[in-house]
């Protein structure tokens, strides 16, 4: 097998996302699991970029790591209590979540290695152009996606009001 | 050639994490944070599925890409949600989140 | 006569006035206004039995039964049978309207003055217009289940009247004793009325001739005499007594009108009132009823003789003289007064003067204990000198029950003694020899409470003094009629078995053997405690002290009671029902519950409230799942 730049990277991103993502749900800080998972998520939109498909990793960068991360570093400066920090579980429950986490994983790879997966496409970057994902997103004919786009705008609509709503400050309440 | 299952076996690593964080921590904003793990390690899969087995389709590719749309709106209730738990009871540990009856 | 239903109306208003505003109102304000209705009652008694005694009589002679009123209650069996409530007028009821409105007034304006400031004033108030409601509708009973009906309700009024001082546990044991024991016999009283209702098909108190009564013949006596048994707990006949003497526990003013003069007769009201139907279906049943009395009226006057405790001595008394009554009506043999049906009218004599002596005994016993503030026989002594009135009213009394000539108990007792001798002599000595310890015990009281030895050591503590008016005029009234009664009023006129006016008339031989007697005992009496020291009856008592002690004692009637009760009935029989409930009814159930309990507790951790685990629950289905499909 030979080694080339695609796989080099494809490595060190690998390896990168299973530190990260590691370090994410056992670190025991908050602000730390924060920061290990906006690796994580750069790393992914790596992924998106080795795979060829810059929009997407574009995407991933801009919303996850610049629009979600800073919603969560504010909620985490919004909430930190003293308690935070301190965060014990019992042995057994780990025990458990452990054995589920590891049996779910042996499936999983017992089903890749079962599966025949009919490759078929290479490794050559080819960009998606943003004029084809253009056209698709806003028509209606067969491979188009205008009805789910739609969709999605009027549940982002809603989630800005409900997030509104919610966070709110209740006055008349107390 | 990187072998698709390199790639699975990656966002495998990731769900699992995703799980594991999701059951052991108590905060609440930890548990999103391991959500949000296991959303992205279905991206993956959704981009890797397009892009390797159908790479003449693209549904895989918006699937990723309304997921993260999806996933934006989701953190922003969950943390409006939280934020708001955070006022009355002055904790978002998820084991002190008892008091939904009034 | 319409008029008469306002006598059984009235108290009950009163009752319900005073029971549901008397809290409102103050102590004056509720006894009179209760004294006020039982007055108006009393008038009305009178002036009906003014114009029941002096309308003109029938062809035959006798007075006309009326029946002024008679409701409709409840039909039964599509109107076969009916349940009604009216009102009855026949010469007994008539008299008996006297009796209990009488003594019931006097009572009234006695306690006025007895329960001063106690506590509940207005709901003793309540309660006597309450039991005075139910004598009068049971004695004005147009058929016997309206007379059940109020016999019962006696029996409640009687149970919260002795369960006055309901802070005493000694009053409220004897409450429940007398409710249950009374409530026992009654059970007898019920089958019987059944029985009679069912057999002569109505519960009408029918004549003898009727084809109704023809066509029950058989089954009446068996009907009469299971009747005989609620009588006998009403009237505290053997074995029956054991509540009365307890009942004492009550305040003095509802012994004198319950438990001495109204509730008690109603037995013999009962007999009386069968009278006829006993004469012609079952004359042996009346003959037991006979001989049940005459034992009664012997072991309750023996019994006196060796109470100390003087509400006792007249409770015992009581119940001989019931039996006296009893004995009279069971002597019987025809209802010709002049051929064998002398007892009828000679126990509805007793009745009416015995209810007035005996109700004046009581009401001076509670002016004496209310002075000393104790029941007890050698507190007392030498009380003549502090309480002159209540001292010559209670010396009536005892003249009275004993038979002395001219107050009316020997009137009555001397018709009664002529009725048994007529029956069967060894029946009228031993009545006699009754009659002679009758007199002895009550001459035994009377020097033991007004002369004797003088507990000065407690007079001089509290001294003694008359008791107010309200409590003394009752006394002066009783015993006024008790000394009238007997030579002015012809009883025969009135009352009779068979209705027609007769002339009873002294029995010369028997009179004169029973005032001789009588008299005699009555010297025995002050022989033995008039003085201050008692020798002869000190040495009698220690001569005779196994007999003494069974006496006072009530040989034993109580503890064989309570073995047979406690050890027979609740050993061997309630004893393994409660243990069969408890362990394998009870266990059953609380199987269930601990299984339920049980259970639960091992399924609650699927209620936790915690997020994280159903998640797990939810990952592991998954996880199952998938498996489940790639295998």
């Amino acid at each position: 097998m030979e080694i080339t730049i695609q796989t080099v990277v494809f490595l060190f991103l690998a390896l990168f996302i299973t530190l990260t993502s590691v370090l994410t749900v056992t670190t025991q800080r908050i602000v730390r699991s924060a920061t290990y998972l906006l690796f994580t998520l750069f790393a992914t939109a790596g992924i998106y970029f080795l795979l060829g498909y810059t929009f997407l990793g574009s995407v991933q960068m801009i919303v996850y790591a610049g629009g979600i991360m800073v919603l969560y570093v504010f909620s985490i400066l919004l909430t930190s209590g003293r308690s935070d920090n301190v965060e014990r579980i019992k042995n057994s429950r780990m025990f458990a979540v452990l054995a589920a986490v590891l049996g779910g994983a042996a499936i999983l790879l017992f089903i890749y290695s079962k599966y025949q997966f009919l490759q078929v496409g290479d490794n050559k970057v080819t960009e998606v152009t943003i004029q084809s994902l253009g056209t698709n997103l806003m028509s209606s004919n067969k491979y188009g996606y205008l009805l789910p786009f739609e969709a999605i705008s009027v549940f982002l609509l809603a989630c800005i009001v409900g997030g509104i709503v919610i966070a709110q400050k209740e006055e008349d309440k107390k | 050639m990187i072998s698709i299952i390199c790639y699975l076996i990656v966002s495998t690593i990731m769900l699992c994490a995703g799980i594991y964080g999701f059951f052991t921590r108590h905060n609440l904003l930890a548990m999103l944070i391991s959500v949000e793990l296991m959303l992205n390690a279905t991206d993956i899969n959704f981009a890797v599925f397009n892009r390797l087995l159908y790479p003449n389709g693209q549904e895989g590719y918006f699937f990723a890409l309304f997921s993260i749309a999806i996933s934006a709106a989701e953190t922003a209730i969950a943390i409006a949600i939280m934020i708001n738990i955070y006022r009355n009871i002055r904790s978002i540990q998820v084991d002190k989140i008892n008091k939904m009856k009034w | 006569m319409e008029i008469t239903i306002f006598i059984i109306l009235l108290p009950l208003l009163s009752f319900v006035f005073l029971g549901l505003a008397g809290k409102w109102l103050s102590h004056r304000a509720a006894g009179l206004f209760g004294t006020a209705v039982l007055g108006v009652v009393t008038i009305l008694s009178y002036y009906t039995a003014y114009t029941y005694f002096t309308a003109p009589r029938l062809a035959d002679g006798t007075f006309a039964t009326l029946v002024p009123y008679n409701f409709q209650w409840l039909p039964l069996f599509l109107g076969a049978m009916k349940f009604n409530l009216g009102v009855l007028l026949d010469p007994i009821s008539v008299m008996m309207l006297i009796v209990i409105s009488t003594v019931s007034l006097m009572v009234h304006i006695y306690s006025f003055g007895y329960m001063h400031g106690e506590r509940g004033f207005q709901r003793y108030y309540a309660f006597l217009s309450l039991f005075t409601m139910s004598m009068l509708g049971l004695v004005v009973a147009t058929n016997i289940f309206q007379m059940y009906l109020f016999w019962e309700l006696v029996g409640v009024s009687s149970y919260l009247l002795i369960g006055f001082y309901f802070t005493k546990a000694p009053a409220v044991a004897a409450s429940k004793k007398a409710f249950i024991v009374t409530r026992f016999a009654d059970l007898g009283f019920l089958i019987g009325i059944l029985i009679y209702g069912f057999y002569v098909g109505t519960f009408d108190f029918v004549g003898p001739n009727t084809s109704a009564a023809v066509g029950g013949a058989k089954m009446i006596p068996l009907a009469l005499g299971l009747m005989f048994i609620g009588g006998a707990g009403k009237s505290a006949m053997f074995p029956l007594h054991i509540w009365l003497p307890d009942a004492m526990e009550g305040p003095t003013p509802v012994s004198a009108l319950i438990h001495a003069a109204t509730m008690v007769v109603a037995g013999v009201y009962l007999v009386a009132r069968m009278f006829p139907l006993f004469i012609a279906f079952a004359p042996n049943v009346l003959h037991i009823v006979a001989y049940v009395a005459a034992f009664t009226a012997f072991y309750a006057a023996a019994v006196a003789i060796a109470q100390t405790d003087i509400k006792r001595v007249l409770a015992f008394s009581t119940i001989s003289q019931i039996g006296f009554m009893l004995v009279a009506l069971g002597v019987c043999t025809s209802v010709e007064p002049e051929a064998g049906g002398l007892g009828y009218m000679a126990a509805m004599f007793h009745l009416f003067t015995h209810a007035m002596f005996k109700a004046c005994l009581f009401l001076c016993a509670g002016c004496i204990i209310e002075q000393v503030h104790s029941n007890e026989m050698e507190m007392m002594g030498g009380m003549r000198k502090y309480m002159p009135i209540t001292h010559i009213a209670f010396l009536f009394s005892c003249l009275a029950i004993s038979g002395i000539p001219p107050f009316s108990g020997f009137f009555s007792k001397d018709e009664i003694l002529s009725a048994c001798f007529a029956f069967n002599p060894i029946m009228g000595w031993i009545m006699t020899a009754i009659a002679a310890m009758t007199a002895f015990y009550m001459f035994r009281l009377y020097y033991g409470i007004f002369w004797g030895k003088e507990n000065i050591e407690h007079h001089t503590a509290h001294k003694p003094h008359e008791a107010p008016a309200t409590m003394t005029i009752p006394l002066i009234i009783l015993s006024v009629i008790t000394f009238f009664f007997g030579w002015t009023v012809s009883f025969g006129h009135f009352i009779s078995p068979n209705g027609k006016s007769f002339d009873s008339h002294l029995e010369t031989s028997v009179a004169i053997t029973s005032v001789v007697i009588a008299v005699l005992s009555i010297l025995i009496a002050r022989t033995m405690y008039r003085n201050e020291k008692q020798v002869l009856a000190d040495s009698l008592q220690k001569r005779f002290k196994g007999l003494w002690t069974a006496a006072h004692h009530r040989f034993y009637i109580d503890e064989v009671y309570q073995f047979v009760t406690h050890r027979i009935i609740f050993g061997c029989v309630s004893r393994p029902i409660a243990w069969f409930d408890r362990h394998v009814v009870d266990g059953f159930f609380n199987f269930l519950a601990w299984s339920t309990n049980a259970l639960s507790y091992q399924i609650r951790g699927f209620q936790s409230g915690e997020i994280q685990q159903y998640t797990y629950v939810f990952l592991i289905g998954t996880l199952l799942l998938i498996l489940l499909l790639i295998l």
